[in-house]
């Protein structure tokens, strides 16, 4: 459903200011979501002052300084610190990024970090994936043959077939992507989203799989493939600089190409 | 039909008791940055839409210049055509040919997109400008033959 405003429970309110210490030179101010389950409350935006002098250059290490010496209730995912894992994806200055990878530096006048957009909120800075991950789960992401494989080595590919798959293997699933989609947003019930249809189309690309027909069959689907409405927004804020809007250019042409 | 989301909508809280979750914020412009690709799509919807009133429009002018003088003499049509060359009149014909011009640019964009072109981000960037400007050239020519011919 095309929805313009949040629902009243999740309607933002003012929340609490963490003032920088006395004497810090290079003040940032960070505007954080918060929303604790247990209050009862609407979700509120929080202030927090950080010494920039005494803080790492990433957004990730802002907001680990703040968990560790102001508010150490403040939730977030975060694991490796170096874009590898996808954990750390939120909504920075209005985009979708890993915090990890995004300098604070970048970012002009307040740096506002909210959840992945359009998605339920399990606590703070954390949204509950089940429906992405669900959502991969029916796109069967692994090899499917009839073949099978050499019974004393791998199966092969020449360098032109393993070069299919450069821009598509290096997918961290963060859901950056996704959730920064507006038919995501609105449509996320029934369409697959960018990050799933990169994932699809990195094995229909796959010169292993021999799925592909059954492939195309599944997303052959006025929702789960065709509310793409090539926005782009999902490539421009990739982290990892992958393109799932040419991903699923690419799943349409291929949809198209075969109805001869 | 439900939303299937819905079902996450619904939590625990630290109690085992069950709460309701929000939404994150999500809205264009506020919570999520306006940006080439979004704007570009959001104005192709909105051109989109205007297209079709303007159809209308067109639909009642040839109308009532087809009903000609059969039943009230050119009473409607002139009501029609001096509503039209009226200044109200005339700001919705320039809104509906921008959108026009606009749509057909940025119709051609998709189009290149559907061939597989133009999806890396300079490209997009470029080709987004490049609609914005051609808008901006044919709607301003439109009008200035049209006032010349006038």
């Amino acid at each position: 459903m095309v929805e313009f405003a949040l629902p009243a429970n999740s309607k933002i309110g003012k929340g609490a200011t963490h003032k920088a210490q006395a004497g810090a030179k290079r003040v940032k101010t960070f505007k954080i979501y918060r929303w604790n389950p247990d209050d009862g409350n609407n979700p509120v935006m929080d202030t927090y002052e950080i010494d920039l002098d005494k803080c790492g250059p990433m957004v990730l290490d802002a907001i680990i300084k703040i968990k560790n010496e102001i508010d150490g209730s403040l939730t977030f995912r975060r694991s490796c610190r170096e874009g590898i894992c996808g954990s750390c994806a939120m909504n920075i200055d209005g985009t979708n990024t890993l915090a990890c990878l995004k300098p604070i530096a970048d970012v002009k006048g307040e740096v506002a970090i909210t959840p992945l957009p359009h998605m339920p909120v399990v606590k703070d800075l954390v949204p509950d994936l089940s429906q992405p991950y669900a959502q991969l789960r029916s796109i069967e992401p692994w090899i499917q043959s009839d073949t099978p494989a050499p019974p004393d080595a791998e199966r092969l590919q020449s360098k032109e077939e393993r070069a299919e798959l450069d821009g598509l293997w290096e997918c961290i699933l963060c859901f950056c992507c996704s959730t920064s989609c507006p038919s995501y947003w609105w449509n996320g019930d029934r369409y697959l989203g960018p990050a799933v249809l990169l994932q699809a189309y990195r094995w229909i690309a796959d010169s292993r799989d021999e799925a592909t027909g059954k492939r195309l069959d599944a997303l052959e689907d006025p929702f789960k493939l065709y509310r793409c409405h090539t926005i782009m927004n999902c490539t421009q804020t990739c982290p990892k600089g992958l393109n799932p809007a040419k991903a699923i250019g690419k799943i349409k042409q291929l949809i198209f190409e075969r109805q001869g | 039909m439900k939303d299937v989301r819905e079902a996450l909508m619904i939590g625990r809280n630290s109690e085992g008791d069950l709460v309701r979750r929000p939404v994150s914020p999500f809205m264009l412009g506020s919570a999520y940055r306006f940006q080439m690709s979004s704007a570009t799509s959001i104005l192709h919807r909105i051109s989109g839409s205007a297209l079709g009133v303007g159809s209308l429009l067109l639909t009642l002018w040839l109308v009532s210049a087809a009903m000609g003088d059969a039943a009230m003499g050119d009473a409607a049509f002139s009501v029609v055509q001096a509503f039209l060359a009226s200044w109200i009149g005339l700001l919705v014909l320039f809104g509906f040919t921008a959108a026009l011009f606009y749509h057909f640019c940025n119709g051609i964009r998709h189009l290149a997109w559907d061939v597989g072109r133009g999806f890396d981000l300079p490209a997009m960037q470029r080709s987004g400008r490049l609609v914005f400007v051609a808008t901006v050239i044919l709607t301003v020519a439109f009008w200035a033959i049209a006032f010349m011919v006038w």
